[in-house]
């Protein structure tokens, strides 16, 4: 995850040094300032939107204080002004920073953009403490979508320019710079109102209380269709859904569907080029990965159960092979569309899919028992590390070297066609072993069994 | 039922437990007691084949448990709250468990009507997930979840602690129904010698890892504990 976090803080530096450049290509003649002010107020919503499901102010964290002598109003500014240093509040500006430099670089007057940046500040500020404010209910929620869906509605129609006029307010921000006085401003009432809430209800039983929702209950009776494994199968959905993290993955490797424009628009590579063997391998397996390399420590907090319990392991790893299988297709099926940069895509991202299926299955299962941390599942998903160790590094070379150096190697001394087919044929091959392949991995993980416990208990990671 | 043959366990070269040889007839209601480190957890640990005996063996109903898993369909066991599955409802963790031991949905709810004044209406129905109770309730759905399957064998760790004091009652009713009724073979710890006294037909004291003492309990016992753990 800390290369996660470095490649999004790149990405976004990135991002905000070109965003200049990029504006003025698609708005040629325009004023780039001018057309990002318009844009702004998209920008706003946007990062209003991630923070409402994201960011939580971490009032929790303030309950070993209230024993302590210090004052509540104490207390209230720390946990607000702790807030101010949040990760989300420096997305905007590792794009706006760069942004304002290439600005200066290209004539705009320094002390203008300098002020500028005061009031980017203030707006973010503002989001932030907004945030904290309609995060604590729903209804706000849709206020916020019907909100941002009438904006972009009155504009498509061409009922009025709201961006035109949004773009226009905060082109005044930028020539005036002692209007940055304003936005400043909001953030300070945003604090203050933040402050005078959270004040009165520093008390256990009422905002630090952990907010329990209703817990919606359901059989899954459809899962009866897969016999044996069903219990499994409905534990590991219930596991996915109901965990922070676990859930977080669903939606990246959803997202990460989109990996591959960034290389098939790229024309440094040709149809055939083995980079993108990698995207396939990538797309088709990304929850292969993300949710595989942690088999079985996502059962960490309970495994002595399971080991106690009468389970056949055997059946426990059919049932998360079977998982994976279902995500592989899913994901196959969603990477159809890049069969529009030609045939070759489809057939790579295919071949790789059948790849995944019948070798990278077992070979991350297999990875699997080498599993030794624990993982907390109660713990928050941005940023967490826990339970990576080597397994989870060394498992990458059979993943994408294997296949790579197959496919590099049949397109050099062969042909593309070839190549496809061989993957496809391991694939195929995989999948028929997958029996005698898990009976195998079953008997590993059973030798490992006590070194697993006693991994799994040990808290700190 | 149980038997037990010159099982140690070692870590490094600290011995934590010593057992030479202990039986365990079926339905007793067997007391384990004992300070901390005195090797309770361990042998309980040692009896569900969570940790590897460093000598020795433990024959569960003629079936060595290291060497086999046949034992697991008839033993049920709950030892701490890592037993239980957090994102979980109570209900569907009894469901669970129930798929595990071959039991249908309506096993399962007959057998919970039998403990909703166990419950105390604050288990069932709460639709909140188990790791969101507090520890009390917490620990009865645990116990509660080792009486599904019919075991013939359960084992219990502390099962007193957190408890409020009517559900200590209950489950001494119930222990001693278990062992008496319907020969179930009950192993329980515990750190309070009135409740196991009362409980438990047998006790036996571990200290630092080897047995001390094996009582058949009689009027005099908890007195004789109380003397042993005074001094």
């Amino acid at each position: 995850m800390i290369f996660f976090g470095i490649y999004m803080l790149v990405s976004l530096i990135g991002l905000g040094t070109g965003l200049y450049f990029i504006l003025e290509k698609i708005f040629p003649g325009a004023d780039p300032m001018l057309k990002l002010s318009e844009l702004l107020i998209y920008w706003l919503f946007f990062e209003l939107f991630v923070r409402y499901f994201m960011q939580k102010l971490p009032v929790l964290d303030v309950k070993p204080l209230l024993l302590l002598p210090i004052k509540k109003s104490t207390i209230t500014h720390y946990v607000l002004g702790k807030s101010i240093f949040s990760i989300y509040n420096f997305f905007a500006l590792f794009i706006f920073i760069p942004f304002g430099i290439v600005l200066m670089m290209h004539g705009y007057p320094m002390p203008l953009v300098l002020f500028w940046f005061l009031s980017i500040l203030g707006l973010v500020l503002m989001v932030n403490f907004i945030n904290f404010i309609i995060n604590k209910s729903d209804k706000a929620l849709i206020g916020l979508v019907l909100v941002m869906g009438t904006v972009r509605a009155v504009e498509y129609f061409d009922l009025m320019p709201i961006s035109k006029y949004a773009g226009d307010v905060f082109y005044t921000l930028y020539e005036n710079p002692l209007l940055a006085v304003i936005p400043l401003l909001f953030a300070v009432i945003g604090y203050s109102v933040n402050y005078r809430f959270l004040r009165n209800r520093i008390f256990l039983d009422a905002s630090l209380k952990k907010k329990n929702k209703e817990v919606v209950s359901s059989d899954m009776g459809w899962t009866k269709r897969f016999g044996s494994i069903a219990p499994f199968l409905r534990l590991d959905l219930k596991l996915i859904w109901r965990n922070k993290r676990t859930k977080m993955q669903v939606f990246i490797s959803l997202a990460m569907v989109l990996y591959g424009l960034i290389f098939y628009t790229m024309d440094d590579f040709g149809p055939q080029s083995p980079m993108l063997v990698f995207v396939g391998i990538f797309m088709t397996g990304i929850f292969l990965m993300n949710f595989g390399q942690f088999i079985p420590a996502w059962d960490s907090a309970y495994y002595s159960m399971m080991m106690s319990q009468n389970i056949p392991l055997r059946k426990y790893l059919e049932s998360k092979a079977g998982l994976i299988s279902v995500s592989v297709v899913v994901m196959f099926l969603l990477s159809v569309p890049y069969v529009y940069f030609g045939w070759e895509a489809l057939a790579i991202n295919f071949s790789t899919a059948l790849y995944n299926l019948g070798v990278n299955i077992p070979v991350i299962l297999f990875f699997g028992s080498m599993n030794k941390k624990r993982i907390d599942l109660a713990r928050s998903a941005v940023g967490n590390m826990q339970g990576t160790g080597a397994a989870q590094f060394l498992v990458g070379i059979p993943l994408f070297g294997a296949p790579m150096l197959i496919y590099m190697a049949l397109v050099f001394f062969v042909s593309f066609n070839v190549a496809m087919i061989v993957l496809s044929v391991l694939g195929i091959i995989g999948f028929v072993l997958r029996k005698p392949l898990l009976d195998k991995i079953t008997n590993v993980y059973r030798k490992k069994k006590y070194g697993m416990i006693a991994g799994f208990k040990e808290k700190e990671s | 039922m149980i038997s037990v043959q010159n099982i140690t366990k070692k870590y490094g070269t600290q011995v934590v437990l010593n057992l030479s040889n202990l039986e365990i007839p079926k339905g007793q209601s067997f007391g384990l007691v004992g300070n901390n480190g005195a090797g309770k957890t361990t042998f309980f640990s040692l009896l569900l084949d969570l940790i590897r005996p460093t000598t020795g063996y433990i024959i569960n109903n003629g079936i060595q448990v290291d060497v086999s898993e046949d034992w697991k369909p008839f033993t049920s066991s709950f030892i701490d709250e890592t037993f239980l599955i957090g994102y979980l409802t109570p209900e569907e963790y009894f469901y669970f468990i129930g798929e595990l031991r071959g039991q249908n949905r309506a096993d399962i709810d007959a057998l919970l009507a039998n403990f909703a004044d166990f419950f105390h209406g604050e288990i069932l129905g709460q639709k909140k997930y188990l790791r969101d109770l507090s520890k009390g309730n917490q620990k009865k759905a645990g116990i509660v979840a080792s009486f599904i399957g019919n075991p013939e064998v359960i084992i219990l760790d502390e099962p007193f602690a957190n408890l409020d004091p009517s559900t200590q009652i209950r489950l001494k009713a119930i222990i001693k129904d278990l062992a008496e009724q319907q020969e179930v073979t009950v192993l329980v710890s515990s750190h309070d010698l009135i409740h196991v006294t009362e409980a438990c037909e047998r006790i036996v004291v571990l200290n630092k890892g080897e047995i001390v003492k094996d009582i058949q309990t009689s009027t005099e016992t908890l007195r004789e504990l109380e003397n042993f753990f005074a001094g």
